[in-house]
Order: C-alpha cells, then structure tokens, then sequence
C-alpha cells in the first residue's frame, strides 16, 4: 500500500508550506506510538484524567421497546463530554514532544474544541480555536465553554461558516505558524499521518468495548453502530471489531432533509454529489457539484455537517467491511427524545445519528441479538438547539 | 511562446517576467477578459489564471473573495477552458495556470492536461498537490507537453528541493514567505537566500510570489538573480475595491502593471 493510504483513499494533498510540518509529525507519531514512556503518559491521563474505562451500559427499556438487546459505549461519560478529548490528549502529547508552544483546532459542534482547550490548560499548550459562525450560534454553551479554558475562540465568517471553512482557515493559520503550532484536527480526516493518528488515539474505544460486551454478554454483539462526521468515534469503536468478520460495522451519516433535498451531509447517501475527490488533504468521498466545486451541508447536528468523510470510511465501505446508512434531522431529533425519556441519558444530535438507526435495524433482530451503540457524547450542548426545534423557551 | 525563450529574451534586455495573477471568472467571464487582456497591454510578460475554487486553503482573504465572486457569477470548469481559448486567440503570452486539486481531479486527471494541450497553456501549478502526489499529474502533464511548476517555500529541507528540482519544468515558484497569499510591503532577506540557494542547484527560471505588492519591492527582487515576480492579491484588491465602479478597474489595473513592469527593466544585479 502506498504510504498513508488506505486502498486509493487519503494521501497528502497539502500546499508545499506545510509539507514539512506534517513529515515531523509524522516521524514523530511512529517513534512514539509504541514509546513506553509516551503510552504511561497518555494512559494515565486517560485514566485519572479522563475517567477512562468508560463503561458498557445496557439500556432495558429500549431493549424491551425495539426487540434485541442494546449497549451504549458510554463515550458522553468522558471528561469533557464525548470521545474528542482521547484524540486531543493524544495529539497535545505529540505537540509537547515535538516542542511546539502553540494548538490550532477547527471545531463544529464545539466538542472537538472544548476538548483541545482543556487538553492545553492541563498541559500548559497555547490554544487556539477555529468555528464557524453558524456553529458558534447553535453550539453557544461550548463556546463559552472554551473561553473558560483558557482558550480563544476565532469566528470563521468565510464560505458556509461551518466546520469545512473551519478547517479552511485553520489549514491557513497554520501556513504560516508551523514552527511553533501544531494541527490538532479533530475526526480521521486531513492528510496522512492525521487519519492515522486519529484512529489510533481513539481505537481505545473499541478496545474497551470489545472487552466490555464479551465479559458481560460473553459473546459479541451482532452489529456496531457508530455515526460518521468526519468519521473518529466510528473508527474507533470499529478498529477492535475488524477481525470479527461476523460483526456488522454501521456508520451513519447525517439525512438532514432528506437526501433528494440536497440539503443533507451524507457523502456515501447521494450517488449524484457523493463522488471522490479532494478536500482538506486526502481524496475520499466528497460531496460536490459536477465541477468539482465543494457542496454545502446541513445538519442538525454541527459535528455531522461536513462535506468529507476520513478516508479510511470510503475504503471500509469499498471493500464492504463496513456499510453507511444514513438518518434525517427529523428521526435523529425522535432518537434524542427516546433515549432521554426512556433511559435517562440525554445523547449529543450526532450520536442520535447512530441510536436512530438502530432502533431501525433493530426491529429486524432477534431478541437475543446485541447491538452496540457508541454514545459518542452527551446532549447539554444541544439543548438550546433542540428547545429551538421544539419551540420551546430556555 | 514557451518559457525557456520568454526568460532568455527578457533576461538579454536585462529584465525579469512580470506575472500578474487573476481569478478567471472575477468578477464575471466578460470583466475578467478584459482584465486580462488589460494586463498583456500593460505590460505582463507571463499571465498566471487561477480557476476559482469553493475552498481555497493556500489563499488569503483576497483571493478566496475572487473565487468567490467567480463562482457567484456562475462559471464552469468548461467556461474557464473557453476563457482560456479566448485569451490564447488573442495573444500567444505564456499562460500558467493556478488551480485545486479537486477540480482536476473531477475532470479527469488526463482529460483536463489535454484539454490544456488543445489551447496551448503552457504550465500548471496544482496549490494541493505536493511532490508526494504529483505522480499522475505529472504524467498526465508529460503527455500532454505541459510543464508542471511546482512551490519551494522557506520551509522547503534541502533534500525536497532535489526531489522537486527534478520534477519541476517551466519555472519554479518561490513562495517568497510562510502563510497564504496577500499583500505585504517588503523582500525578507531569506527570500534572497532562498534564491541563491535555488539558483545553485538549478537552470530553472524562479518566479518570485506571495505578497509581492509594489515596485519597490520588484526593483529589489530584480536586482537578484530572480526571473520573474508574481502579483496576485494586489491587483485583486483593485477589483474587489472597484467593485461598484467596473470602469475605473481597467485603468487603476493598467497602470499599477505598467509601473511594476517599470520596475523589472534595467536592473543591475547584484549576487
Ligand atoms: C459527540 C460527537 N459525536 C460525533 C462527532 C462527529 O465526529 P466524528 O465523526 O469524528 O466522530 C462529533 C463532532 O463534533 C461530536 O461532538
């Protein structure tokens, strides 16, 4: 395979300035991937820091409701409140070791960036986060959130004023500021080594997990979902489950209107403007017009509403290892409501993504199938945008 | 005209290429033609043409506003090939062309080179595609005769340069400091390191770009060893600020290009 592909998706397709920058990062994530000392460092933080294990729950009254038995990897129980802060302490780490002062990051729903900005208080790390307009509106309570970290929040009022111009600028920030900055990107995407090392901090999901539901259930669950934004819980709840040929592996992408709408982030969904093509450094599915000029999402949720997907999802899904559905604002907000109301959790929109699915598939099962859902995060940034949705007042 | 014969003609008459920069399509397809034609006039020796593009990471606020207004006026990849016809019936000045992955890529790698081929465009520079991804278009661009101009930045180690060096055909681009395109008002002495550095392990022309404003700045890069000097966010800063008044656009362009070019004559060079 060539280097920093996964079959013909990913690659570097960056500007020369950056170049060097991202051959350090590099080296330095294969010297120290598998570095003792490094690995100390990262689990211990996971463990007294982030509260990791986070546990394997079983939900009874959906179970009873839909038909099988249903598990949430309870990822929203993480500090900080999903799976961002496994990737951003991992990547703050490697910053550290590489001797850089300074952290840029894009944010979408905010969590990306509440998690780097509380990576660079606990590591003493300069920080700098970059979100749309759009986002900063509908995902308020983690901007401030961010400025109480320490952190600076820079509007991004160019294109769409979501998480693509968020990445624009931050890839344009960092054009000029490599020798002290480093890239804390946020999901499996951009260009090699970044899908890579994504995957790699957050495949502890899946580690624990798959732990988790074979001590409890001592067998393995018949399929796992995830949803897909640019695709980092979802490779790392699946990474542990690849082996297992018998496991389906569920990505689930965000409908928005619906897919004829055209209003909508499902890159794999739509065969006219889901193509290949080349965004924010690896060539993976795009969504996009017949000219190759990138198309404008919707979601409900921030943090699904982006027009790429990592390319590791666009090779999983080539070879049919995994397969990506996708459900609309409508189903995702329905998703929301049910877990709250029914097992006392209230789930961020994205990962309402995944649970909204499965009560789909799960009326196909058996009641002694299991599925296994990762919570990627909780809901309480979302409550102003669902109230909003409800018409209710806050 | 190709570049080797551009360069030498211009460097016996003891000038460097002025390479003025334009988004084709900004602000419409008929405006930016004239712009265009405005800048052979004027005095460009080289036009460099960018095709807009929704997401342009390795542009500043400038440019990214010119794709924007390019798109906005609703221009196809097909109609910048057209514009491109139309600018080479007019003039046989050397075109280079700035341009995203994604666009290329969408058209087909092979199909877009030799739709190039067919109007005689005689270099492209893909902003997105480092040495490490050039392969097929470099390939493509071999097959079509199109030279494939690539970027040296500040940053670039010794060792990507000769993996660059040999690859790179036209001219080599220097990116004359770190960050994206925009104006900026002086020449870093590293620039003029960077070309002597360059020069050494080269017979390439170097063009210099990135945040070359004014004649000042020109009359310095002409008196080193450069070839050429790029202009982009400066003159697309006359038509996003004459937005309102297309008619001075013209003349405020002529003659901000013709005091530049001014600038590339009659250099003494110093080494
Ligand atoms: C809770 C949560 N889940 C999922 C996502 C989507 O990202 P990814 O696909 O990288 O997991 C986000 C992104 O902001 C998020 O905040």
């Amino acid at each position: 395979m060539k280097n920093g592909y996964f079959g013909h998706y990913g690659g570097q397709f960056v500007g020369e300035t950056l170049m060097p920058a991202i051959l350090e990062l590099d080296s330095t994530f294969k010297k120290l991937k598998h570095d003792r000392e490094f690995n100390k460092n990262l689990n211990s933080l996971l463990s007294k820091y982030v509260g990791r294990p986070t546990p394997v729950t079983f939900c009874p009254n959906l179970s009873t409701k839909f038909g099988c038995k249903i598990y949430l990897k309870r990822e929203d129980l993480a500090h900080t409140g999903a799976h961002k802060i496994n990737n951003a302490l991992g990547q703050a780490l490697l910053a550290k070791a590489m001797g850089k002062t300074r952290i840029i990051a894009e944010t979408g729903a905010g969590q990306h960036g509440v998690a780097t900005a509380t990576a660079c208080a606990k590591l003493g790390l300069d920080c700098q986060i970059f979100m749309g307009v759009v986002d900063m509106e509908r995902q308020k309570p983690n901007v401030f959130r961010m400025k109480l970290l320490g952190a600076d929040v820079i509007p991004v009022r160019s294109g769409t004023q979501t998480l693509k111009d968020a990445i624009n600028e931050t890839l344009r920030d960092w054009s000029a500021s490599t020798a002290t900055t480093h890239y804390l990107i946020g999901s499996a995407l951009g260009p090699h080594p970044y899908p890579e090392i994504v995957a790699h901090f957050q495949a502890v999901i899946g580690r624990e997990a798959r732990f988790q539901i074979l001590k409890e259930t001592k067998r393995l669950p018949n399929a796992v979902v995830a949803c897909v934004g640019g695709g980092s819980n979802a490779i790392g709840i699946f990474r542990a489950f690849l082996k297992d040929s018998d496991v389906r592996l569920i990505g689930v992408e965000a409908g928005g209107l619906g897919i004829k709408s055209g209003k909508h982030a499902a890159r794999f969904a739509d065969p006219e403007l889901g193509k290949p093509g080349i965004l924010h450094g690896s060539l993976t599915y795009v969504l996009q017009d017949q000219n190759g000029q990138i198309y404008n999402t919707h979601s409900i949720s921030a943090g699904l509403d982006y027009s790429a997907v990592g390319p590791e999802h666009s090779y999983l899904r080539e070879i049919g290892r995994a397969e990506y559905y996708y459900v609309t604002d409508k189903e995702c907000l329905k998703a929301f409501h049910l877990l709250s109301e029914m097992e006392g959790i209230i789930p961020a929109l994205e990962s309402s993504h995944a649970l909204a699915y499965s009560f789909k598939l799960a009326r196909n099962l058996d009641k002694n199938d299991i599925l296994l859902i990762n919570l990627s995060g909780r809901g309480d940034k979302d409550i102003f945008e669902v109230a909003r949705y409800s018409g209710d007042k806050l | 005209m190709n570049y080797a014969e551009l360069f030498h003609n211009l460097k016996r008459k003891n000038e460097i290429a002025l390479i003025p920069f334009t988004v084709i399509g900004d602000p419409n397809y008929q405006t930016s033609l004239k712009i265009v034609k405005n800048a052979i006039h004027a005095g460009a020796d080289i036009l460099e043409l960018g095709f807009p593009f929704s997401d342009p990471t390795a542009d500043g606020p400038t440019i990214q506003a010119a794709d924007q207004r390019a798109l906005q006026s609703g221009i196809t990849t097909d109609q910048c090939f057209e514009f491109l016809r139309e600018v080479r019936s007019y003039s046989m000045i050397p075109i280079g062309l700035l341009i995203y992955a994604n666009l290329v890529y969408r058209y087909g790698i092979e199909e877009f080179y030799a739709k190039l081929s067919d109007i005689s465009v005689n270099s492209v520079l893909v902003a997105d595609v480092p040495i490490e991804e050039a392969t097929p278009f470099i390939k493509a661009a071999r097959n079509s005769a199109i030279d494939t101009v690539f970027l040296v930045s500040p940053l670039t180690t010794n060792e990507r340069l000769t993996q660059i060096l040999a690859q790179a055909r036209g001219f080599i681009y220097l990116i004359s400091r770190l960050g994206v395109t925009g104006v900026r008002n002086d020449v870093q002495d590293l620039t003029i390191k960077l070309i002597k550095q360059i020069k050494r392990k080269t017979q390439l022309p170097i063009a210099v770009g990135f945040g070359i404003s004014n004649p000042e700045q020109v009359e310095t890069l002409a008196r080193t060893e450069v070839d050429g000097v790029i202009v982009g966010s400066a003159i697309v800063k006359i038509i996003e600020e004459n937005i309102d008044r297309p008619e001075n656009i013209n003349t405020e362009i002529g003659s901000f290009i013709a005091s530049l070019k001014n600038a590339t004559r009659g250099s003494c060079k110093i080494s």
